[in-house]
């Protein structure tokens, strides 16, 4: 039986507390006013001039040279505005997504009976139990959005509805009541998942045949139907809604790949670490392994993805579609080309030798790098198009990273020593015992 | 490889009660054995298929491409989705050979021969279409960027359909040699127990001088992985290059940013269709059902639901994303595909791909041999329909109404695609009478783990090694104890030499008044008159010819003087002691 450790234990509390301080800050900071905003923008960047997108805000093209000034004041306002917003969300949706991801690949690692992962469900299992805290986050900052306490969603402005014929035509859709009716149906129906098959998981220790274990398998396959479309719809409610003219059929497929790969590499971090602590003793280098050849096949799977959308409407070049590339080209560069070389060429060139994914030390750093590669990759998302060229990595953005990676850490290891760490009783768990090769 | 260990839950994958042996004598059995009627007849259908298809492709290249039914608004229908389908169909062999090799999927190695032999031949369809609608199909080394004298022409290289050439040829080449690499062991096996001298010639020709040794076998897997690791994102490219023929244009329907790992997931999932299509008419032809079990057909069924439900999800995020975009062009098309005058083929493809699979969630019906074989065929359809009707309802009503209009095909265009159908399985016939049929090098890799046999000797707690043939002659021929005092009641028909009598004294007389004679004709490589013969010697059961071992058998031979060797090549013995206990 696992127990969490002082060390740790302090070291994610304060995480947390850091955290909060930083989060704090970026609140405090927020400019209250137009004059407020000038200035700050000013202070930060001397040459910004009128280059602005608008993307968000086509109603206020129509208004007068002046009308337009101070529009596009207040404009710079909502952005600096929305930043700790954004920064808030952009760190809870990520460490969600670790543990959604995680699930996922737990889901499939049941379905199709492998026999090789056994000896690792306890530790998915821990990492999964984060879908709570974490989704109930996710859900209250989605409903102060609806609340107007942020602009993070720009139709949730019935204003800018009003004067957006495009979004009157999605408002069939994109209407807040509806908006948290699918998050709360499927926020129930992943924790929903999590819990029944946790529950099943220990009582296969427990009890004397494998029913536990077949309904396990059974609902882990109804799951995957159910996340398969969840997934899809709640990125483009999520994510793809914060810049409502834009849209790509990919897109849901292309965040799974972000969080899928988010999570299998979390799963080698904590199992790496739980090894490191004496505990798993039946995991050997050839279970790191295969995680660390998932790290880097997903990897390149995301990139595939990746390249799909990226390609396709910059060949294209439709103008609906392409603006989303300009903006980030234009004023997230380096965040944008330096996301792709972190999620692809770090862990090709990283975890391509065989060998090396057996060393786990070298498994943990490309392991940092995959995972700060997709909260790039999430920030890229997300940020274009709340606070537009607005955007730094500074002490909000930090801190809030800092409190979710305390609050992830603190909740899976508590997870983590609720049950014991080897499943006894699993059918498979002979075969993950005498995996090697 | 992984650990031999199994969990004993898991089912196993070579049923019946087969040795190495065993294997080694039931797949070379169709290559070693003569044709039936049935085979000359599918033959004789598919070639009549395939020269209608050749006399219409003379007819196009000689008359031009006028003879199809494409017109200005259409200017694209039957030879591309004729190419998307056969191309499709292609990606389950390399995607059960390589992607279920790098998950270490044991039920792969019994169905990946077959797969990746169908993989090239539909790859080779798929060429086919390209080059015909060249119209000058002479030429058509141009589209290879080779350096040239006819001025300035070059190849355009910002087009995907020469990614396509690309992609396919190298897709195909890979294909190729991995394909053949796993067939070296086995071309090596047939090699060795070849008779006539121009048949060893042609296999050890064919088998590369394979020995065997243990470097052979390091080398082998070795390359196979590495095989692997380049075809599993060749697999993945060629189908998305493929998507990027339409995905790259501006029109409605054809730009969509899902279509890559919509098309490979499309792909797979027709791939899986036709494999399942061939092999379940296999193994009952070729008497493989020990090796491609129920269990086999309800995994590739799996696939196929789950890849059918990937290509639903799909078809419904990009039904959903027209209407979202807020795009009229975007929900005119796909309004259009849905009940235009087209619906009829959307609906098919919806029922076909989205809904039929639906029904392997059941596992009586994922089970049911006759119903795979069906919904494999409804699926092959389905994915038919898919590519035409994203390239027929695309075009057929462009931004100017006045030139929309519908596609109806020649009977060139129709006489072409059935062609390629009766040339796939042209090859695919000769193939599964030259070639071994399945991996058997690799299968026996996984009899001891997951062989009938060794897992039920294991569950018994008895040794594996213990259980060898002349154990199981041995004692059946302990119940035989009439053998010594029937010897000699029995007359031998066939003249009386010296040699019947001893054959009969090995193996045991027949006494008609306490036994019943059995069929022999059931043991492969028996035919009537073998049988005739063999009665006429006094061997008429089972367990007689249960008995025989190589001393017997060169005794039958001198007896009989007719098909040396044949009795030992299919172990007649072997089948005997078999059909001995099923009685």
């Amino acid at each position: 039986m696992y127990t969490i450790s002082n060390r740790l234990k302090m070291g994610s509390i304060i995480l947390m507390v850091v955290g909060l301080l930083g989060i704090g800050y970026g609140f405090w900071t927020a400019p209250g006013t137009v004059e407020e905003a000038k200035e700050m923008v000013a202070d930060h960047n001397d040459n910004h001039g009128a280059v602005t997108t608008h993307g968000d805000e086509y109603a206020t093209e129509a208004h007068e040279d002046e009308g337009h000034d101070a529009a596009h004041d207040e404009h710079v306002l909502h952005q600096l505005q929305n930043k700790p917003w954004a920064a808030l969300y952009v760190a809870a949706f990520f460490f969600f997504m670790i543990a959604l991801g995680v699930l996922a690949f737990y889901a499939v690692q049941r379905a199709a009976q492998a026999g090789w992962s056994p000896l690792l469900f306890r530790v998915m299992e821990g990492i999964t139990s984060y879908i709570v805290p974490g989704g109930i986050i996710v859900f209250v900052i989605l409903v102060l959005s609806v609340m107007h306490m942020n602009h993070l969603f720009v139709w949730m402005d019935a204003d800018v509805v009003a004067h957006d014929v495009l979004l009157q035509g999605k408002a069939g859709y994109l209407n807040p009541t509806f908006f948290l009716i699918r998050a709360a149906i499927f926020l129930a129906g992943w924790i929903g998942y999590r819990e029944y098959s946790r529950k099943l998981s220990l009582a296969q220790d427990e009890s004397n045949d494998d029913s536990n274990f077949k309904m396990n398998f059974r609902i882990s396959a109804a799951f995957l139907v159910f996340y398969l479309i969840s997934e899809s719809i709640m990125s483009w409610d999520w994510i793809m809604s914060v810049d409502p003219h834009w849209f790509s059929t990919l897109f849901g497929w292309y965040v799974f790949a972000s969080m899928f790969v988010s999570g299998i590499t979390v799963i080698a971090m904590v199992t790496i670490y739980l090894k490191s602590k004496g505990y798993l003793e039946q995991v050997n280098d050839s279970h790191i392994h295969d995680l660390a050849k998932f790290m880097f096949g997903i990897s390149i799977f995301w990139t595939y993805l990746w390249f799909s959308q990226f390609m396709l409407i910059w060949y294209a070049n439709i103008p609906e579609e392409v603006t989303y590339y300009v903006t980030r080209i234009e004023d997230y560069n380096l965040p944008f080309f330096a996301m792709v070389a972190m999620n692809f060429l770090f862990p090709v060139l990283l975890l391509m030798n065989s060998d090396y994914k057996r060393i786990n030390w070298f498994v943990i750093m490309a392991g940092i790098v995959i995972l700060a590669g997709h909260y790039m990759d999430v920030f890229n998302m997300i940020m274009p198009s709340t606070v537009g060229d607005q955007w730094y990595i500074g002490i909000p953005e930090i801190g809030a990273v800092l409190f979710f990676a305390g609050l992830f850490v603190f909740w899976i290891f508590r997870a983590l020593a609720s049950a014991p760490l080897q499943p006894t009783r699993n059918p498979f768990i002979e075969e993950s015992k005498h995996f090697h090769y | 490889m992984a650990s031999h260990y199994e969990a004993p839950i898991r089912r196993p994958l070579v049923t019946g009660d087969k040795g190495y042996h065993d294997v080694t004598v039931d797949i070379a059995a169709p290559v070693e054995g003569r044709a039936d009627k049935q085979w000359w007849i599918v033959f004789s259908i598919a070639l009549a298929a395939f020269l209608w298809g050749v006399g219409c492709i003379i007819y196009t290249i000689s008359t031009g491409i006028g003879t199809w039914g494409l017109n200005k608004t259409v200017n694209w229908a039957w030879d591309i989705t004729n190419f998307v389908w056969w191309v499709g169909i292609g990606h389950a062999g390399t995607l059960i050979s390589a992607v279920l090799l790098l998950f270490r999927q044991k039920w792969r190695m019994a169905i990946n021969r077959s797969a990746e032999a169908m993989t090239i031949f539909s790859v080779i369809q798929a060429g086919l279409f390209p080059i015909i609608h060249m119209g000058r199909p002479w030429l058509a080394y141009w589209v290879l960027p080779i350096p040239n004298q006819f001025g300035s022409l070059w190849v355009n290289f910002n087009s995907p359909l020469l990614w396509d050439v690309f992609a396919i040829s190298t897709y195909l080449s890979v294909s190729l040699v991995f394909w053949w690499t796993g067939l070296l062991p086995d071309f090596a096996m047939l090699r060795d127990r070849a008779i006539l001298p121009f048949q060893k010639k042609i296999y050890s020709l064919l088998s590369f001088g394979w020995s065997g040794r243990a470097k052979d076998w390091q080398r082998f897997e070795e390359v196979s992985l590495v095989l692997a690791g380049l075809a599993t994102p060749l697999v993945l490219s060629v189908h998305t290059i493929v998507s990027f023929d339409f995905a790259t244009s501006v029109i409605p329907g054809w730009h969509t940013t899902i279509f890559p790992p919509y098309f490979v997931a499309g792909a797979i999932f027709s791939g899986f269709a036709m494999v399942n299509t061939l092999l379940i008419i296999m193994r009952k032809v070729c008497h493989l059902e020990d090796y491609i079990t129920v269990q086999h057909i309800e995994l590739m069924n799996i696939v196929i639901m789950i890849t059918g439900s990937i290509v639903g999800c799909a078809y419904i995020t990009e039904l959903f994303m027209a209407w979202y975009s807020g795009v009229e062009y975007e929900q005119y098309a796909f309004l259009n595909r849905a009940t235009g005058p087209y619906w009829w083929a959307y609906w098919a493809m919806m029922t076909c791909n989205v809904f039929s699979p639906q029904f392997m969630w059941f596992k009586k019906l994922r089970t049911s041999i006759m119903f795979s074989f069906f919904i494999s065929i409804v699926v092959n359809i389905g994915m038919w329909f898919e590519r035409f009707v994203i390239i027929v309802t695309s075009l057929h009503r462009d931004y100017l109404p006045s030139s929309w209009t519908m596609f109806s095909p020649t009977f060139v265009d129709i006489g072409i695609f059935i062609g390629t159908i009766g040339f796939f399985f042209v090859l695919f016939l000769l193939y599964a009478r030259t070639f071994p049929v399945i991996a058997q090098a690799e299968v026996k890799s996984i009899l001891k783990s997951s062989g009938e046999r060794y897992k039920k000797l294991r569950d018994a707690g008895q040794p594996l090694y213990q259980i060898q043939k002349g154990a199981a002659v041995s004692t059946s021929r302990e119940e035989v104890i009439t053998q010594n005092v029937l010897m000699g009641e029995v007359v031998p028909a066939k003249g009386d030499k010296q040699g019947v009598n001893e054959l009969l004294s090995s193996i045991g007389t027949f006494d008609h008044t306490k036994e019943t004679a059995d069929d022999l004709k059931k043991v492969k490589g028996i035919g009537p008159k073998m049988e005739q013969t063999l009665n006429q010697i006094g061997i008429y059961t089972f367990a007689q010819v249960g008995r025989m071992t190589s001393k017997e058998y060169d005794l039958l031979d001198s007896i009989t003087e007719a098909f040396p060797g044949r009795a030992q090549r299919d172990d007649w013995a072997g089948q005997a002691r078999i059909l001995s206990n099923k009685k």
